[in-house]
């Protein structure tokens, strides 16, 4: 029987007593349930093991009726979520890979290493089903940029991920950053990893065959994250600070040598189940491998590796020290999985058994310390039902007329003034410091709607984006789900791709608020409904909840990750026009619809007002049709109107193609309306002028509505509404306030 | 030909050199791992970028002890075509191969950008290719990549023509001294860059004006060997 073996941890009994479990986010109802479990009061390593293990980050027990929702499957998928990360079937025996997961508690806290593992652990998560890392992508949110633990937040945050992307040689490929002061002290750091593997590499995390040994590779087990899991679904205060010794810290080279020598591992075939540590250490995964395989695990934690002494159970079990990974082969290839890891310079050490009586045990110094049964750790943690209610905000924002704006007339001063907002601003500052180049694949490179990354021995090629607008979401939450996926659609379409899959990360306040559950539930309708119609289905993702400090909630955030399939290189577009004379066609339509746009975060300080409007069936045959335009030829530059409008999307055409344009557009919208609403399903395309008319009878065949507004010509800005000058600025003016914006601020 | 790309712990641009070598010139390449004692069979060696053995302690301050370095002094004096890129730079410079030292960039940041250098000397086993004072579009990707070293070293750099390549015009991206981005020995057999010519091979991906420094060390090695060798 458990037994208690240092004197400084507390007592079964004080535990109970005490209610010493709810300092580990435990309630009264589950600790009865636990005891139940058990048949007996939980010792200090069990009750550890266990509120981990049903921890929100872990369990998804606040989140589990809104996960249920979203679509999961798909022709294509082959795997969805559950596993490590989903992935998708591209042809030919390949398939692509991918995940992403929030760090953005850590991130508040230690924004270098908070970063840098959030890129490490979704690395791990990537390579052990055991695909080859090709990219990374990062989602990022902060508050307002004049202030000065923003910037910090801001600079370290950038570092961490260049510290670890560029050590272990993955590019850092694309990504967004969002300003708004719903974030401030509450960043968030969403990271994502794309990976291509052949369909008869796949692997699982299982801990298969009675008998076989379990083996624990990767770098010594420190003090480091203990309790990471827990800190992360809990709102952040004044005591966060002291939550420090919760974040782990990464070691890229590590990982990198932990990566070649898995993926060798792999590739010897001999793998029977393998999965990454990531959040709860050695307790998620050894119970996750043996829960999926319906078996027990004997765990000896002398044999675990400790680069500290002194470690008890407790500690080995609930220590988030970084680059590790626990798998199972047969006891005939132990020698063989050894002398891979031993080339590499990574101890592997044979640290447990499988067995078949479906219990986690635990032995330490020649007594057992835990017992506990696999399928209460990983499958009976209580799922709560939350009340939800519409917030007081909601409908008085709503009534918020946001046409009774004053009228903007000095349209350039306008356009400079979105232009030099940090969240439409050149993310150049950013994405210099990223290697977005090693593995020579990166066709398409930050800064365009989506990246695109070749694949080697094919024509085909992989789109990519993370996007969310906080701002629709929190005015709507079920428009800004719609919108969310759309508008990451929309990317990959203009990249020359067809949109395959989706993995989300949900970052959302406290859930325990009815308020802020009300925007979990009606955001994830949205997002559903448009996975479903635009047919992209949500294979893996992640759930960040409580984002909360004193000052309150942030925006209701679901990123939605993306990837695309080029089927042709030739296919790849970008945003940048191309030639001096070629046409300007405008995909969509236009109303006035100000609502939490970028304008109005710029002139009136917050957003307000109904979000833009979506028909997703419109959406649909946008994407189909410019999709078709693309691969029949007849694009040259495709860009997603999206912040800004009109006057930004033509703005950054011109700054990335290096030539100016002249535009006439006719309306009856008033002018800074036409220019700067933020209408959905439209995409700016420009065609060469022999090509002009097949692309707008082909337009209209498909049934979009589209016009031609002007022309590619010399090196100014001019937009022209009903006949009367709007913008008119030289191109490498603007260019200098898009550029100049952030490192001004950085400064 | 034959090729060897050296593989440290901590590498990541071993494969981008494979690639290059067997993309642009069609010639043999391995992989050799940094515990090899014999390079004997190779006519020229990639000291590819990365981070090598995490760039503790100093970039490539540790991997100047591997075995394999002391292979690489041999060779470098044997006369045998050596090319450091990036961290493969700041190796052949710690071992002694290269004068100078590579320093943290002057803006403290890593930089990922093309950059547009001058070909310095056209004349080397690298650069044959190249024209006298050709510009050309070669990638960069370093926090530490600021080349320094004392005036005594660059009035000598510059008696020898040793400067391969600098940064063109006043787009210095790391602060180096004289902007310079590449640098032979005395010998002109062995040289060291921080932009990544591996990277610049296929216009898809931004230039191919990297391709010239595989070709020109084809066209070396044929001179040195006749025309009766075929690579």
């Amino acid at each position: 029987m458990a037994q208690q073996l240092t004197a400084k941890e507390p007592t079964a009994e004080q535990i109970a007593e005490q209610k010493i479990y709810s300092q580990f986010g435990v309630s009264d109802y589950e600790y009865e349930l636990i005891c139940g479990f058990l048949g007996r009061q939980p010792n200090y390593t069990e009750i550890g093991v266990f509120s981990v293990m049903w921890s929100e980050h872990c369990s998804y027990k606040n989140s589990k009726p809104i996960l249920k929702k979203f679509p999961i499957t798909g022709p294509r998928v082959l795997m969805g979520p559950g596993e490590g990360a989903g992935i998708v079937d591209i042809g030919d025996n390949q398939a692509v890979v991918f995940k992403i997961e929030s760090h953005n508690h850590p991130s508040a806290v230690e924004p270098f290493q908070g970063a840098a593992t959030g890129v490490g652990g979704i690395i791990r998560d990537i390579f052990s089903m055991g695909a080859r890392p090709i990219a990374l992508l990062n989602s990022l949110r902060f508050g307002r940029l004049e202030n000065e633990r923003v910037k910090y937040l801001f600079e370290h945050v950038v570092s961490g991920i260049a510290g670890y992307g560029n050590c272990i040689g993955i590019p850092t490929v694309a990504g967004e950053v969002m300003f708004d002061e719903s974030y401030e002290g509450n960043p968030l750091v969403n990271a994502m990893c794309v990976g291509l593997i052949d369909h008869d590499k796949i692997q699982r995390g299982v801990a298969k065959g009675v008998g076989n040994p379990v083996f624990y590779v990767g770098p010594a087990t420190g003090r480091d994250g203990i309790h990471g899991a827990t800190f992360a679904s809990v709102e952040l205060s004044e005591e966060s600070e002291e939550k420090r010794t919760a974040v782990q810290v990464g070691d890229p080279f590590m990982e990198k040598l932990v990566m070649e020598a898995t993926l060798e591992l792999i590739d010897s075939g001999i793998v029977l189940g393998i999965q990454d540590m990531g959040a709860a250490g050695l307790t998620c995964s050894s119970a996750e491998m043996a829960s999926k395989a319906g078996n027990g695990l004997e765990l000896y934690l002398d044999e675990v590796p400790q680069r500290e002494t002194g470690m008890t159970p407790y500690e080995m079990m609930l220590s988030e020290s970084q680059e590790r990974m626990l798998f199972v082969v047969e006891p005939q290839h132990e020698a063989q999985a050894k002398e891979i890891f031993d080339r590499w310079g990574i101890i592997c050490a044979k640290v447990g058994k499988v067995t078949d009586d479906g219990r986690l045990r635990l032995f330490h110094q020649g007594q057992e310390v835990a017992d506990m049964p696999v399928k209460a750790l990983v499958d009976e943690c209580p799922v709560y039902d939350k009340p939800s209610q519409e917030p007081a905000y909601f409908s008085e924002n709503a009534a918020v007329d946001t046409a009774a704006y004053d009228e903007v007339t000095d349209l350039t001063g306008a356009l400079e003034k979105v232009l030099a907002s940090p969240t439409v601003a050149s993310k150049e500052w950013v994405y210099n410091q990223y290697d977005y180049m090693v593995r020579t694949s990166t066709a398409v490179q930050p800064g365009s709607d989506a990246a695109v990354v070749t694949i080697r021995g094919t024509r085909k090629a992989l789109a990519m984006t993370t996007d969310c607008n906080g701002r629709y979401v929190y005015l709507d939450p079920e428009v800004g789900g719609r919108i969310a996926v759309a508008e990451a659609a929309r990317n990959i379409v203009c990249s020359g791709a067809e949109p395959l899959a989706v993995t989300d990360n949900l970052n959302f306040g406290n859930p325990e608020k009815p308020e802020v559950f009300w925007q979990l539930e009606k955001s994830a309708d949205g997002m559903s409904e448009a996975c479903v119609i635009l047919n992209t289905p949500v294979i893996g993702g992640n759930v960040s909840l409580y984002n909360e400090n004193a000052k309150g909630a942030i925006y209701p955030t679901p990123v939605i990750g993306m990837v695309g399939l080029v089927h042709d290189i030739d296919h790849i577009t970008t945003q940048g026009f191309k030639a001096e004379g070629d046409v300007i066609i405008l995909v969509g339509e236009t109303k006035a619809e100000l609502g939490g746009s970028e304008l109005q975060y710029v002139l009136q300080g917050a957003a307000a007002g109904r979000p833009p409007e979506i028909d997703l069936a419109t959406e649909k045959k946008v994407l189909d049709a410019v999709l078709g335009a693309i691969q029949k030829g007849l694009v040259a530059s495709a860009h997603d109107l999206s912040e800004g409008g009109i006057a930004v999307a033509v703005a950054e055409s011109c700054i990335s193609g290096r030539l100016g344009a002249e535009v006439a557009l006719t309306s009856d919208l008033r002018a800074d309306h036409l220019l700067f609403s933020e209408s959905q399903s439209r995409i700016l395309l420009s065609a060469k002028p022999e090509q002009a008319a097949a692309l707008q009878t082909w337009l209209t065949e498909q049934g979009v509505v589209h016009a031609q507004i002007g022309n590619v010509k010399g090196s100014s800005l001019t937009i022209s509404v009903n006949g009367k000058a709007g913008i008119q600025a030289p191109v490498q003016q603007l260019e200098k306030v898009w550029k100049d914006a952030i490192p001004c601020l950085m400064k | 030909m034959k090729f060897a790309v050296l593989v440290f712990p901590g590498s990541n641009c071993d494969i981008d050199c494979y690639k290059a070598v067997e993309d642009t010139i069609g010639q043999s390449v391995d992989y050799v791992w940094h515990t090899a004692t014999d390079l004997s069979a190779y006519d020229a060696i990639l000291v590819p970028g990365g981070f090598s053995y995490g760039d503790y302690l100093r970039c490539g301050a540790i991997a100047q002890f591997a075995a394999v370095m002391s292979e690489v002094q041999k060779a470098a004096e044997a006369g045998k075509y050596i090319l450091g890129i990036c961290n493969g730079f700041q190796i052949l410079t710690e071992a002694g191969l290269l004068p100078g030292a590579l320093i943290r960039n002057n803006g403290l940041k890593f930089v990922c950008q093309q950059e547009q250098l001058e070909v310095v000397n056209s004349s080397t086993a690298f650069t044959n290719q190249y024209s006298q004072g050709e510009m050309i579009n070669i990638p960069i990707a370093h926090g530490e990549g600021n080349y320094y070293c004392d005036d005594a070293t660059l009035a000598e750099l510059k008696a020898n023509n040793q400067i391969v390549f600098r940064y063109a015009g006043d787009t210095n991206p790391n602060g180096s001294v004289e902007n310079i981005a590449g640098i032979s020995n005395k010998a002109g057999n062995v040289v060291g860059m921080m932009p990544h010519p591996e990277r610049a091979i296929d216009q898809l991906l931004g230039s191919e004006d990297g391709k010239r420094m595989f070709t020109s060390i084809l066209n070396a090695w044929r001179e040195q060997h006749g025309a009766a060798v075929n690579g």
